[in-house]
């Protein structure tokens, strides 16, 4: 099947026509973000997240393995996307589409290359056992802006999760399951989000933040930041479109910081109201 | 009316029966035959028991004969159109099939124009084809294509509730402001209105109202409507 087209003439025109007038199909401000509903499942590290109707489940496990040679005190993060016709019928299995190799490069820099695990920390005894952090991401539907939903599964689920705790004794491991000793949360440096931005080709027109899936297809160019509350910034990523000028560069960068503080807020105290109305079991 | 599922037995036996969406007659070598349900969702008949339908909500839309339809017109191939009706597959439009048309004198399609059409072939084994005219009488009543405002894409139970005169959203929206509509039944609804800020409140109306975004209920809805700004 080719894929789809891309939309028609009275589609673009009124969308360029309205964001002139700084209005937004959605109705949201040109700087406003869809705000994003996590859900989490009854196992740690199981999370939903949706944005608008967007929804990215993020999924993680871990196993014990032995580490390869070359680093042998560090932990290994794996980071497994799937972008299958479910989505969106633009995606085709066997065949990655552009974006899909954008979300699945990004997902790679912000939530493994950025350092966002202590990978040391996952060190159980040295050369012979580390910790194997897997995070699996399935795109559920593509409603515009995947990959910051993504993102936001991803890191997540790595906040929600517990790893079962490990007692070395000498040379012997012993993992205790969750029912007798409380399962210990990964130890994290940060916490990175990924905010995009889209341009359109009329100069006039101010970039928009989280684009919808139209407002993706027309746009000129996509400005994808991640950094975290502490303004750090971690990943910027634009991939061809129009060119942009540092001072701009610079302002998205500080109207990315108020929304990443934003987002960390809502992050905390969703994960805060799981944690408390969640009873681990202790024996 | 009852839930059915897919292949379950329907009890439809009228001298004259019609059946609808989702519906679907099995004929054996000794001559009976039977209705079986091919959709799962809510089964509804007529008064007299001779028309059978299924009730079911949808987003990927399979082409039926007579529907109206929105579609994007994708190619040109020879004296053909090739549109995208949101269905498995392209469907073709005849260049002729338009009012007034001629060899000579053709309409002025681009790719990427918007059109409202008729499905005039709709078979398993085939593409689908369209058609911009009542074949008889060569008018065009309403069909043909859209220019201008805006195109709102939706679950298709929720544009077979526009096109239902007693539906509430359509008469209330025509209540604040005039606007102009085209209902596809394949979940796609063109608006059109003078002002953009009215075209957007009319997409979120109907994003708002329909079941697979908010299902929104009247009250709820006129109240939605009231915080829109227009």
């Amino acid at each position: 099947m080719p894929r789809p087209p891309s939309p028609s003439i009275p589609e673009k025109e009124f969308l360029y026509a309205s964001l002139k007038q700084s209005l937004r199909v959605d109705g949201r401000n040109p700087l406003e973000m869809r705000s994003p509903t996590l859900t989490f499942g009854s196992e740690l590290g199981w999370v939903e997240c949706g944005m608008g109707k967007t929804r990215v489940m993020a999924q993680v496990d871990a196993r014990m393995v032995k580490p390869p040679p070359e680093r042998p005190l560090e932990g290994i993060i794996t980071i497994h996307s799937e972008l299958s016709p479910m989505a969106s019928n633009e995606y085709e299995v066997g065949r990655p589409s552009d974006e899909e190799v954008t979300i699945t490069r990004m997902l790679d820099k912000v939530l493994r290359r950025s350092d966002v695990v202590d990978k040391e920390s996952l060190c159980v005894l040295a050369g012979q056992r580390v910790w194997h952090i897997r995070l699996t991401i399935h795109c559920l539907a593509d409603a515009g802006n995947m990959l910051d939903c993504a993102c936001l599964a991803g890191i997540v689920a790595l906040k929600h999760f517990r790893r079962p705790e490990v007692e070395v004794v000498g040379d012997e491991v012993t993992v205790h399951h969750p029912l007798e000793r409380a399962p210990m949360p990964l130890s994290m440096h940060h916490t990175p989000f990924c905010l995009t931005f889209a341009y359109f080709p009329d100069p006039s027109t101010l970039p928009v933040l989280d684009p919808s899936h139209l407002e993706q297809r027309l746009s000129t160019g996509l400005l994808s930041v991640a950094l975290n509350a502490q303004r750090e910034l971690c990943v910027v990523q634009k991939a061809g479109g129009i060119p942009l000028t540092p001072e701009e560069i610079l302002r998205i960068v500080n109207i990315a910081v108020e929304k990443a503080k934003e987002l960390d807020k809502i992050v905390e105290t969703r994960l805060r109201e799981d944690w408390a109305g969640r009873t681990v079991e202790v024996r | 009316m009852s839930t059915i599922l897919p292949g379950e037995a329907v009890p439809a036996q009228h001298v004259n029966l019609k059946l609808g969406p989702g519906l679907l007659q099995l004929s054996s070598a000794d001559g009976k035959s039977s209705i079986i349900s091919t959709r799962a969702g809510e089964l509804n008949h007529s008064a007299n028991r001779s028309r059978w339908w299924i009730e079911s909500n949808a987003r990927r839309y399979v082409p039926a004969s007579q529907e109206s339809v929105i579609g994007v017109v994708i190619a040109r191939s020879g004296e053909n159109w090739r549109v995208d009706i949101g269905a498995a597959h392209m469907a073709t439009l005849d260049g002729l099939a338009f009012e007034g048309a001629t060899k000579r004198n053709r309409p002025n399609l681009k790719v990427g124009s918007l059109l409202y059409a008729r499905v005039s072939l709709a078979h398993k084994d085939m593409e689908p084809e369209l058609e911009c005219f009542d074949a008889q009488t060569r008018k065009a009543e309403g069909f043909g294509e859209l220019k201008g405002g805006f195109v709102v894409h939706c679950s298709l139970k929720m544009c077979r509730h526009l096109l239902d005169p007693k539906h509430f959203l359509l008469p209330m929206l025509g209540a604040q402001f005039p606007l102009e509509t085209a209902t596809g039944l394949n979940g796609r609804v063109w608006i059109n209105a003078k002002e953009a800020k009215t075209i957007i409140a009319v997409s979120r109306c109907i994003e708002a109202v329909d079941s697979d975004g908010g299902g929104m209920d009247e009250a709820s809805a006129k109240h939605f409507l009231g915080t829109l700004d227009i």
